[in-house]
């Protein structure tokens, strides 16, 4: 295998983007998080552990499916989809939070926060907080909590604190201003198990780490039934989890493409989408949450609001690494509008008989009108990073509303 | 030395309390907020800080929140800011720092920011989510104008970062109450006392105190051991409740005063 690019400096920079832009009273905590997270990725148990999690309670290794009604319908390239919508808790979230419990009990920590957007990564923290027996507070923006009513009960299910977050939008940045708030507060014995690869150093790193193990198996997957690498890959990107989880083990193979998918929206100007690389009604680079990367904003450095169909793409910043491989060009980036996310999610429910979540649907739309630019000798390696079953009373909503 | 370790050391001499004030700037409107520096300068204010709203003040608690949202209704930018500082300027001795999150400063562009609040006669700067190992060109930046970087330091700081802090902090030293986020509070934690003297051991600039004090017993509690209290969301709630009112300027130079001690020497 080529050799793995895009490593950040020590204090977390790829080039001007991420690094630790934080009040004074968390530098200790961070410097604590990244020392622990060192000792672990290099300690064969914690790996032997977090493997054997994998396999015996998310359902890892999740399949490599050839989407063959998908192909014939776009009349050019091969379609295949990475299955994570299988795992346990319906989405690679788990990846993400099963690596970050064994790190907060390797540190003993008893007390677990999140931030949850559409509640797919609060679910999947309750999760493991209930399998590890420790406290879980999920923050989630009151306006979330009213869309996402089923996951607020699934987590209050799981045993844990859900809290109504009141401020801004109501929606996922305002969560992570107050796990932040709740993190500042309650140091001492509190884990902060961030969901996206974002925030500050080390988050970005150690969760694209956890969620790696995506595009080493789907490398290894398409190469046994291709006997060759895939040409493009198409993954959504919110925060950039599951994109930079599946494009980082094939940053070193110069012949595969990459595309991120954004949200569009529902258009082009500042408020209407979340399409932070977006020629026109873009971001550009400024600081949130902790670190920096392009940042949907006004000219006085407000955040901007964001819209997108899909919660889980809906934040006005991105993954600090994804800022970098859009600036040298690695990664091309794009963005689909809510309607044809809609219509993907539809048509590979019909196609497939696979329910996609909104944010997947997003990678699906763009697969198949770059498949149709293809030809049939080509590959095009979709993530199919979660199931829809929590999005199907948006959808019903939103296909009502138009007829 | 600088206009604001100047402030500290003739409040010291002249056995003055030391007394930091915060408000934001836009809160209730910009033209209330060059009088509040005014009568706040007035008052007996070692220093003001003067808060930049941003949209997204993850460090401070709900009063300070509402202030932000408050501000950031009448939309105005960090030119209006510094036009509220200039205006005091011209008023008052009072050294005055900026107190704001780091993307407003970045996106206005730092050495338009610095080169601007120089001549707006600001006399500081102290970004939150600013820590030394990302403010290298920000704190040469600020230091070819003259101005001050202030910097945080936390109870949950090591040693080597009090050290680091120390090394890079100019002005004063602003020592973090505990853990948290700004906000009036009951009782004062003891870790406060404590911080400042590891602080002493690194640094010889004067130590402000502030989160969480928001009545006159803690500032004089706080000015035992420390050089200023700071206090503000206290000050910025009442600003909340008496909004509107005709008399709100000098009933906010009322509650300043009774905050200060009389006769306490710092120290």
């Amino acid at each position: 295998m080529a050799e793995v690019e895009s490593q950040p400096d020590e204090l977390g920079h790829w080039g001007i983007y991420g690094g630790r832009y934080v009040p004074e009273t968390l530098m200790a905590p961070l410097e604590e998080l990244t020392a622990a997270y060192q000792a672990a990725r290099v300690d064969a148990a914690f790996a032997a552990e977090l493997a054997a999690l994998l396999q015996n309670f998310a359902g890892r290794p999740t399949p490599l499916s050839f989407a063959a009604r998908l192909t014939d319908h776009s009349r050019g390239a091969r379609i295949y989809l990475k299955r994570e919508d299988l795992l346990h808790t319906g989405a690679h979230k788990i990846n993400n939070t099963l690596g970050q419990v064994l790190l907060a009990r390797r540190m003993g920590k008893r007390r677990v926060i999140a931030e949850t957007g559409a509640g797919q990564h609060g679910v999947a923290t309750a999760t493991v907080c209930a399998l590890f027996g420790l406290d879980c507070v999920v923050y989630m923006g009151a306006e979330d909590m009213r869309r996402q009513a089923l996951n607020v009960f699934r987590m209050q299910l799981l045993g844990a604190e859900v809290r109504a977050v009141d401020a801004g939008s109501r929606t996922l940045k305002d969560a992570i201003n107050e796990a932040l708030r709740d993190w500042v507060t309650n140091v001492a014995d509190t884990y902060y198990l961030l969901g996206s690869a974002l925030g500050p150093h080390p988050y970005p790193v150690m969760v694209r780490d956890f969620q790696t193990v995506i595009g080493l198996e789907a490398r290894a997957q398409i190469v046994e039934r291709e006997g060759r690498l895939p040409d493009v890959l198409v993954a959504c990107v919110g925060g950039g989890s599951n994109s930079i989880g599946l494009f980082h083990p094939f940053l070193g193979d110069d012949k595969v493409r990459m595309v991120g998918v954004e949200a569009g929206g529902r258009g082009n100007e500042l408020g209407q989408h979340a399409a932070r690389f977006n020629q026109t009604g873009g971001g550009r680079p400024g600081v949130l949450q902790g670190t920096m990367s392009y940042v949907l904003q006004d000219a006085n450095g407000q955040i901007a609001n964001t819209h997108s169909i899909s919660a889980g793409l809906d934040y006005a910043s991105i993954g600090p690494e994804h800022a970098s491989l859009h600036d040298s060009g690695r990664v091309e980036y794009t963005s689909v509008s809510d309607a044809e996310a809609l219509k993907a999610f539809q048509l590979l429910a019909k196609l497939e008989g696979i329910i996609p979540a909104l944010e997947s649907a997003h990678a699906v739309a763009h697969a198949i009108k770059l498949a149709a630019e293809l030809t049939p000798d080509e590959i095009v390696l979709v993530n199919l990073s979660g199931r829809g079953d929590k999005d199907v009373n948006t959808v019903q909503e939103s296909l009502e509303s138009k007829t | 030395m600088g206009r604001i370790e100047t402030a500290f050391s003739q409040s010291h001499k002249e056995g003055k309390p030391g007394f930091i004030p915060f408000i934001t700037a836009g809160d209730p409107d910009l033209a209330t907020t060059t009088e509040l520096l005014v009568e706040l300068g007035n008052s007996g204010a070692t220093v003001i800080e003067l808060g930049v709203p941003f949209s997204d003040p993850m460090a401070d608690g709900p009063v300070i929140q509402r202030a932000s949202e408050r501000a950031l209704r009448h939309g105005f930018g960090l030119s209006e800011v510094l036009a509220c500082a200039a205006a005091a300027r011209a008023r008052i001795a009072t050294p005055i720092v900026l107190f704001s999150y780091f993307n407003p400063l970045l996106q206005y562009g730092v050495e338009k920011l610095a080169s601007d609040a120089a001549r707006a006669g600001v006399d500081g700067v102290l970004v939150t989510d600013l820590i030394p190992e990302e403010a290298v060109q920000f704190a040469a930046t600020l230091k070819s104008h003259n101005l001050d970087m202030i910097l945080l330091v936390a109870p949950t700081s090591t040693d080597a970062r009090l050290q680091l802090i120390a090394t890079h902090a100019s002005g004063f030293v602003y020592a973090v109450s505990r853990a948290g986020v700004t906000g009036a509070r009951e009782n004062l934690s003891e870790q406060a006392e404590l911080l400042v003297k590891r602080v002493r051991q690194f640094s010889s600039l004067p130590v402000a105190v502030g989160f969480g004090i928001s009545k006159a017993e803690q500032v004089a509690a706080t000015l035992r051991y420390a050089d200023a209290a700071v206090v503000g969301s206290a000050l910025v709630a009442q600003i909340e409740m008496r909004a509107g009112a005709p008399n709100l300027v000098p009933e906010i130079g009322k509650f300043a005063r009774s905050l200060i001690p009389a006769g306490v020497q710092t120290r």
